[in-house]
């Protein structure tokens, strides 16, 4: 039962983070359409941020606390900087362009950031100190879980919260809901879309960020190319619970993160990749629109 | 004015661009002993490029609004002075008299060395003319093409072990295996619409790739296999110097023989077939072509080339291991089309000879190249979304039934 | 003889929203039928449904080449509908843009031809022949549409007129035995919609095609058409000889405001 209790709350930590990137993945397609393939670079650089932000603290000999959340401040900062500012360069002047040219040049900066982070920094695995606290209250619990977990699980949901909020009731979240339903008629009834999609990038980036932050602070590493596999993974996640749909990154996340986490655990560990990338062929196969996703006729 | 309002413009860029680059470029940190070294002079160098680069940008946007409305106008559908010099007969065939001749004594003119070069970049020939099959001419953005590539080169390497089969029976077989692959992955991902295909077909080359290093038992895992055999000459003795040299034509043929077929298939029923879809799918079936069949049909013999790349590769390094077939190779094999020219044979040719020579012979910029390759992926798809040589349709003959013509 | 295009109680819904609601409509041989209704009726959607783009959630749909040999066609694929000789033009025109104008019409002769890719390859006798014919059938479609001149240019540098000529020529190339027009006169000034008024009846005539077409110039449907049907919603709300149309009230109804040429 403690294995099980284990791999359940590691498949919630996993889940968590996907969802703080799929978030991001979702809320792109749904106003725009793009597989945003350079999301996961996004959370690369903003574990980066947070990394260098922390060793120039460090050496300042701030407290540990007051470091960490200036680092995240930090990583938000500037993953919303380099998404705001890729989708200034290589999507905007895409808009009308045939299908995928966005999606290769998409792919042009995720290969451009990685590169950049490799020659700018190194090729090498980074050590990422953790700097969450240990909550003297998880002792009785034995370790099941950690207290960066907790962080994890905490801001994950505070996250999700700000951002229903933000969708369901600001002016701008009425903007991106309507420019998501049809791009044309927003326009027409005075939003102002190029806005509302740099902000949608901004937003995306920012909890991008903060995933990176939190996750490399659990695992304890980073390097150029770990925004890869956790995009792509994430990018399952958001198909699996219908892309473009929010509450459906979450539920796919978590699915996700619990599947893997259970198969890992209980059946084998060599192929936990291959088994997100089976996941997302079988999803995409056999229900291209995922859990919550409408299975929607294409306009002709 | 006007200029000032320019200057002001890249300054705000340029600063802008020194703060997105400062940690990154600036700050690095030791993690092991602790210290920073702080690098300024590349916060100059950033900031000093953004600000030229952004009136390079500025300006060939304004140049591609105004060439977008020429062609709304009408008088669009002009050809480049590249084309036009193509398309003079007395240019193109001295032209291509005289590529025939440089590829015949390139070998025996050159080092070993860089045989060896001009061999790899033709495999990346074979390999961009292949994926222009499913990317420049269906519009299939296929993302997992190395898997095909990996798949003749394991049915060489393995094939050899097991059954102790030669170059020669491989390389139908490599084609073979990569088709009958391309058919079975084809078949259920076809009908999904672009961008997920193009993320489907990822995520089916990453899978090849992950089972290839697991899966020890049937592929030997991580380390791969080695002394896989070069291709024999009627069991004739060749020292490596000739082997390499027997592989250069090897190519040479084969590219020679891809040419053929493509430029064929790309003027025929299937071919046309392939350009309407990759233009309006809805259309294309209105119009009475089986989508299913067409794409599959692209997807397949795009397979091939990259299994017949597959086994020359595997007979040239004599080894191959997982490693050699990452998503970023189909990434450079997409690269080489993108920036070539998608649809355009000569294009994709340039591309590949371009892609994979200037880094060879431009040492200092070797380091960069895949950042290089990166930024061209962006610039061509915003500002010259048909590449370096595009594709041009070409016009029938046909007689006019006067007659008919009611007046 | 059967009705060549034969449609009973056809329903499509959109998620909640239902735009087509048990629509019998049929065409007979010889037919010029028209599809009318206010913006949003559904009469692009009933199009869709029976090319195969769309899947219609209920109804029956057969057609009879000639009047003979009905079919069901429910559930076929839009080409296999095509291949069976009901072929359409597209509301917004879909052209193939980056081909020739003769091009597009040889993709209309595609479902005609046989040459795989061995025959592409190898460019035996029947392939050479089979793609020398079709060049020159295609040039007389363009011919009789009157879209010569532009043979070798590209399809998105043609006038918009000639666009949707063009569309019809692609669908005449695919032989039907119907022929659906979706507003082929939208956005043609009176010279080019008297040249398609003249086009269509041409085809008629000459070919022995039926047509149905969806239009909102009226005087075009009323000078053109044999029988109209008329929809609301998603409804058919009259069915009738122009003549019966013109003084049907909840036609009036249904377009009041509109611009009814009465
Ligand atoms: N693919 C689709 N998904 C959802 N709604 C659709 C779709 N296609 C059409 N509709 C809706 O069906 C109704 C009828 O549309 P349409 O057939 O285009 O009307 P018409 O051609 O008569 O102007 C409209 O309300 C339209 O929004
Ligand atoms: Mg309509």
């Amino acid at each position: 039962m403690d294995y099980f209790m284990e791999l359940f709350l590691g498949g919630l930590t996993r889940g968590s983070i996907y969802a703080l990137i799929a978030l991001g993945y979702t809320m792109v397609y749904g106003i725009i359409e793009l597989i945003n393939f350079a999301h996961g670079e996004i959370y690369m650089i903003g574990a980066f941020t947070a990394l260098i932000t922390i060793s120039v603290l460090t050496m300042l000999g701030l407290n540990k606390i007051a470091i960490l959340l200036i680092a995240a401040v930090a990583a938000i900062i500037y993953s919303s900087a380099y998404g705001y500012t890729a989708e200034k360069v290589a999507y905007k002047p895409l808009r009308s362009a045939p299908r995928l040219s966005p999606l290769i040049s998409a792919i042009g900066v995720s290969l451009f950031l990685q590169n950049y982070v490799l020659l700018a920094q190194t090729s090498d695995f980074l050590p990422f100190p953790n700097l969450i606290p240990q909550f003297k209250f998880l002792k009785a619990y034995g370790g099941i879980v950690q207290s960066s977990e907790i962080v994890i699980y905490v801001t994950t949901a505070i996250v999700l919260v700000i951002l229903t909020f933000l969708i369901k009731f600001t002016k701008l979240g009425k903007a991106m809901r309507a420019t998501a339903q049809d791009r044309d008629m927003a326009m027409l009834v005075g939003v102002n879309v190029d806005r509302v999609i740099s902000f949608t990038f901004v937003v995306g980036s920012a909890t991008a960020a903060l995933g990176g932050v939190l996750i490399a602070s659990h695992i304890g590493q980073i390097n150029f190319y770990i925004g890869f596999i956790a995009g792509i993974k994430a990018f399952v996640a958001a198909v699996l619970g219908g892309i473009g749909s929010m509450p459906g990154a979450v539920l796919g996340s978590l699915v996700l993160g619990w599947t893997e986490s259970f198969f890992t655990g209980y059946i084998s560990s060599d192929y936990e990749d291959v088994f997100a990338f089976l996941f997302l062929v079988l999803i995409l196969i056999f229900r291209p629109s995922g859990i919550l996703g409408r299975t929607d006729t294409d306009k002709v | 004015m006007t200029a000032l309002n320019e200057i002001k413009k890249s300054l705000l860029v340029s600063i802008w661009f020194m703060f997105l680059t400062f940690p990154i470029m600036v700050i690095k940190v030791n993690t092991v002993e602790q210290t920073i070294s702080w690098r300024w002079n590349r916060l100059a160098a950033v900031g000093i490029g953004s600000f030229c680069l952004s009136f390079v940008w500025r300006y060939m946007l304004k140049r591609k609004e105004t060439g977008a409305k020429k062609t709304a106008l009408g008088n669009g559908g002009e050809l480049s002075a590249v084309q036009r010099l193509l398309q003079n007969p007395r240019f193109f065939k001295p032209a291509l008299l005289a590529t025939a001749v440089f590829a015949l004594i390139y070998p025996f003119y050159f080092s070993m060395y860089q045989v060896n070069i001009m061999t790899t970049a033709l495999i990346y020939v074979i390999l961009g003319l292949g994926l222009n099959i499913v990317v420049g001419l269906a519009g299939l953005l296929d993302l997992g093409y190395v898997a095909f590539y990996a798949v003749g080169a394991y049915s060489y390497a393995l094939l050899h072990i097991h059954f102790g089969l030669g170059f020669w029976a491989c390389l139908p077989i490599g084609a073979g295996l990569a088709m009958m692959f391309g058919i079975v992955l084809g078949f259920p991902v076809l009908r999904l619409r672009g961008d997920y295909l193009a993320i489907v077909t990822l995520g089916f080359g990453e899978i090849i790739r992950l089972i290839l290093e697991n899966w020890n038992a049937f592929s030997y895992g991580p380390s791969g296999i080695a002394n896989i055999p070069r291709p024999g000459l009627f069991g004739m003795h060749l020292t490596i110097h000739q082997s390499l040299i027997y592989i250069y034509f090897i190519m040479v043929a084969i590219v020679v023989f891809t040419i053929f077929v493509v430029r064929r298939l790309q003027d025929s029923r299937i071919g046309r077939a392939w350009i309407a879809l990759r233009e309006d799918e809805v259309a294309c079936q209105a119009t009475g072509i089986d989508k299913t069949k067409t794409k599959l049909s692209a997807f397949a013999l795009g397979a091939t080339w990259a299994g017949m790349g597959g086994v020359v590769f595997a007979a040239k390094t004599t080894f191959i291991n997982p490693a050699s077939f990452t998503i970023w190779e189909s990434v450079m094999i997409l690269c080489i089309v993108v920036l070539g020219g998608m649809g355009s044979i000569l294009g994709v040719i340039l591309g590949a000879l371009i892609l994979m020579l200037l880094p060879e012979y431009m040492r200092a910029f070797s380091e960069y190249r895949m950042l290089l390759f990166a930024a061209a992926l962006v610039v061509m798809m915003v500002f010259r979304p048909n590449g370096i040589i595009s594709a041009v349709r070409r016009n029938y003959e046909f007689k006019g039934t006067n007659e008919k013509e009611t007046a | 003889m059967d009705p060549v295009l034969d449609i009973k109680q056809l329903t499509m819904d959109f998620g909640g929203l239902r735009a087509l609601d048990h629509i019998d409509l049929d065409v007979k041989a010889g037919e010029i039928a028209a599809l009318i209704g206010p913006n949003g009726a559904g009469k692009t959607t009933f199009f869709n449904c029976i090319t195969g783009i769309y899947k219609p959630t209920q109804g029956d749909m057969f057609i009879s080449p000639g009047g003979k040999n009905r079919i069901r066609i429910n559930g076929l694929k839009p080409n296999q509908v095509t291949e069976r000789g009901m072929a359409r033009t597209f509301q917004n025109i879909r052209l193939f843009q980056n081909m020739t104008v003769l091009e597009n019409v040889m993709m209309g002769r595609h479902c005609r031809m046989r040459a795989g890719i061995p025959g592409a390859v190898f460019r035996n006798k029947a392939t050479r022949e089979e793609e020398k014919r079709v060049v020159q059938e295609s040039y007389e479609i363009l011919e009789k549409i009157g879209l010569e001149q532009f043979v070798n240019e590209f399809a998105k540098n043609l006038p918009y007129g000639a666009q949707r000529r063009l569309e019809i020529a692609r669908a005449m190339a695919t032989e039907p035995f119907i022929l659906l027009l979706d507003e082929p006169a939208a956005g043609m000034n009176n010279q080019e919609t008297s040249e398609l008024d003249q086009l269509v009846l041409k085809i008629r005539e000459e070919e022995h095609i039926s047509i149905l077409l969806i239009e909102h110039d009226m005087k075009f449907v009323m000078s053109l058409s044999d029988r109209i049907f008329v929809m609301d919603y998603g409804k058919k709300i009259a069915q009738g000889t122009p003549q019966e149309i013109k003084s049907n009230p909840a036609v009036i109804r249904a377009y009041l405001g509109e611009d009814v040429d009465a």
